[in-house]
């Protein structure tokens, strides 16, 4: 993926600006761009959602299907996520198989649903060892203005819990459709939160011009316990372990502020 | 051989005797065997055995970029290939790179990437390779400690070198450097590169779940095996480049 290129006059306008906790878009260092979260858009997914934030733009459709489990964990039914970073979403996308950036924002959404156990797979298993419930996470990117990871994982989340699979019964180890619907059995809302750090100063949410000039960026999602479930640093920076805690702290909060964006508790 | 005991007996014994599968101590980390230089053809390279975990790392460049346009006018990249051996684990894994490979040549680069001067080699490429021959847990780090040897050993100026380890959480306790079964059964894992002279955290990934304060103690346990496999680190350049130079001496 080429990157787009920022003047360098608007590099060190936005670092100037940091240095004294300000930003280019009058946010605050810890601020989130306004969220829009709408789910239920594509009547033939089992489920979906679009999430704006500021002027990104992410849909994640959810497809339900019947295939078989994997042999390690017959009882289980199977988790698959997989992200497009769409060529209409930015210049800098290219048509073809998915790019590194692709990979990396597929399997830490993924990471973030599996290891905070949000949907119980166990109950997605009709005939253990041969037939379980697929659940594809499909995440398309329409528009990219920076923090796709916030975005795609606010979307997932929303769309699981929009996700209505057809009732079922088993008869002689087969599957049979019936009419009605049930919700994914869901039992936990993780949330992912993204800091870049530019100069030693912590951003929530970057968008697209401070992406490009960040020295280093940390992704940590939350469980509603408010328990960690995974964590990624990106780019070619580094950072310290005191400002690891430091973030900690801060996208802990940010992740429960979030997380009423799609839980209406 | 690990033997895994039952679970019933596993849980008893190693509470008692405060040691774990393997029978290591909980801030213990696997026996590890370094060498540097063990590839003729490439620039630099080393080998790394960190318990059953075998790894072969080799850098070719700074060179010549090809596809041209990947050349930065200002520095110099680092492509990256993590890659697994169809037989380096148990059900032979098929040799197309997986979404998880490409993931961790990912990582893995940018892992490195604050380590090496880039920008004293403007339009090249540093080309790092590494191979798992035998996996057994925490493959990216050994991955990472072994490149940082060869990058090294190819001679290319670096700010320091990069060691890599993961701690987590296995049977409710906090554990360094997890071997497989226990990152399969574990509660959490949480690999970490560090450079130990700038105090630099490169590499930070987790899954599991764990609560702030456990995750702090885990990345206090990860950095303080860090600092033990990059003492190893420099014992190894300086095996090598001492008898090398002995041999110099002699002639």
């Amino acid at each position: 993926m080429k990157s787009p290129i920022v003047a360098r006059v608007k590099q060190k306008r936005i670092a100037q600006l940091v240095s004294s906790g300000k930003r280019l878009d009058g946010r605050g260092l810890n601020d989130y761009r306004e969220a829009q979260v709408e789910v239920g858009l594509i009547e033939r997914a089992e489920g979906s959602a679009r999430v704006r934030l500021g002027k990104t733009e992410v849909m994640v459709g959810i497809k339900v299907e019947v295939g078989t489990p994997f042999p390690d964990v017959p009882n289980a039914g199977v988790l698959t996520v997989n992200a497009e970073l769409v060529p209409l979403a930015s210049p800098t996308f290219e048509p073809g198989p998915p790019d590194e950036n692709a990979v990396e924002l597929a399997r830490v959404v993924d990471r973030g649903i599996r290891e905070s156990k949000a949907i119980d797979l166990e109950k997605l298993c009709a005939v253990p060892g041969e037939k379980v419930f697929i659940v594809f996470v499909d995440v398309y990117v329409l528009n990219h203005d920076g923090n796709l990871i916030d975005a795609s994982a606010i979307a997932a989340l929303a769309a699981l819990l929009n996700t209505k699979m057809r009732k079922y019964e088993v008869k002689d180890g087969e599957i049979k459709m019936k009419t009605g619907y049930t919700q994914l059995p869901m039992q936990n809302y993780p949330i992912a939160t993204t800091f870049a750090k530019i100069d030693n100063t912590f951003l929530a949410d970057p968008w697209l011009e401070e992406e490009e000039i960040m020295d280093a960026r940390l992704t940590m999602t939350f469980g509603k316990d408010g328990k960690i479930c995974a964590i990624q640093k990106g780019c070619c920076g580094y950072f310290t372990q005191d400002q690891i805690m430091e973030v900690a702290k801060i996208a802990k909060e940010k992740s429960a502020e979030l997380r009423k964006l799609v839980v209406k508790d | 051989m690990i033997r895994i005991p039952t679970k019933k007996k596993s849980k008893k014994s190693t509470r008692k005797t405060d040691t774990r599968v393997d029978g290591r101590k909980l801030n213990e980390l696997r026996p590890v065997k370094i060498e540097v230089g063990v590839l003729a053809n490439a620039d630099g390279s080393a080998y790394l055995e960190q318990g059953k975990n075998k790894v072969l790392a080799a850098v070719y460049g700074p060179k010549e970029v090809h596809p041209k346009h990947l050349a930065q006018p200002d520095r110099s990249i680092i492509r990256c290939r993590y890659h697994m051996a169809p037989f380096s684990v148990d059900e032979r894994k098929h040799p197309a790179p997986s979404r998880r490979e490409v993931e961790l040549s990912k990582v893995i680069r940018e892992a490195l990437e604050p380590a090496v001067f880039l920008e004293y080699y403007p339009q090249t490429s540093i080309d790092v390779f590494i191979e798992i021959l035998q996996a057994d847990g925490g493959t990216r780090c050994a991955g990472i400690t072994t490149a940082a040897l060869a990058l090294a050993d190819a001679g290319i100026p670096m700010r320091d070198l990069v060691a890599a380890c993961a701690a987590g959480k296995v049977d409710g306790r906090l554990v360094l450097d997890l071997v497989d079964v226990e990152d399969k059964n574990g509660e959490a894992d949480v690999p970490v590169a560090f450079l130990p002279n700038l105090e630099a955290i490169t590499l930070l990934q987790m899954d599991g779940n764990l609560t702030v304060e456990e995750f702090e103690q885990v990345v206090n346990l990860a950095t303080e095996g860090c600092k033990q496999l990059y003492a190893l680190q420099k014992k190894a350049l300086e095996e090598k480049y001492v008898t090398v130079s002995e041999e110099v001496e002699e002639e």
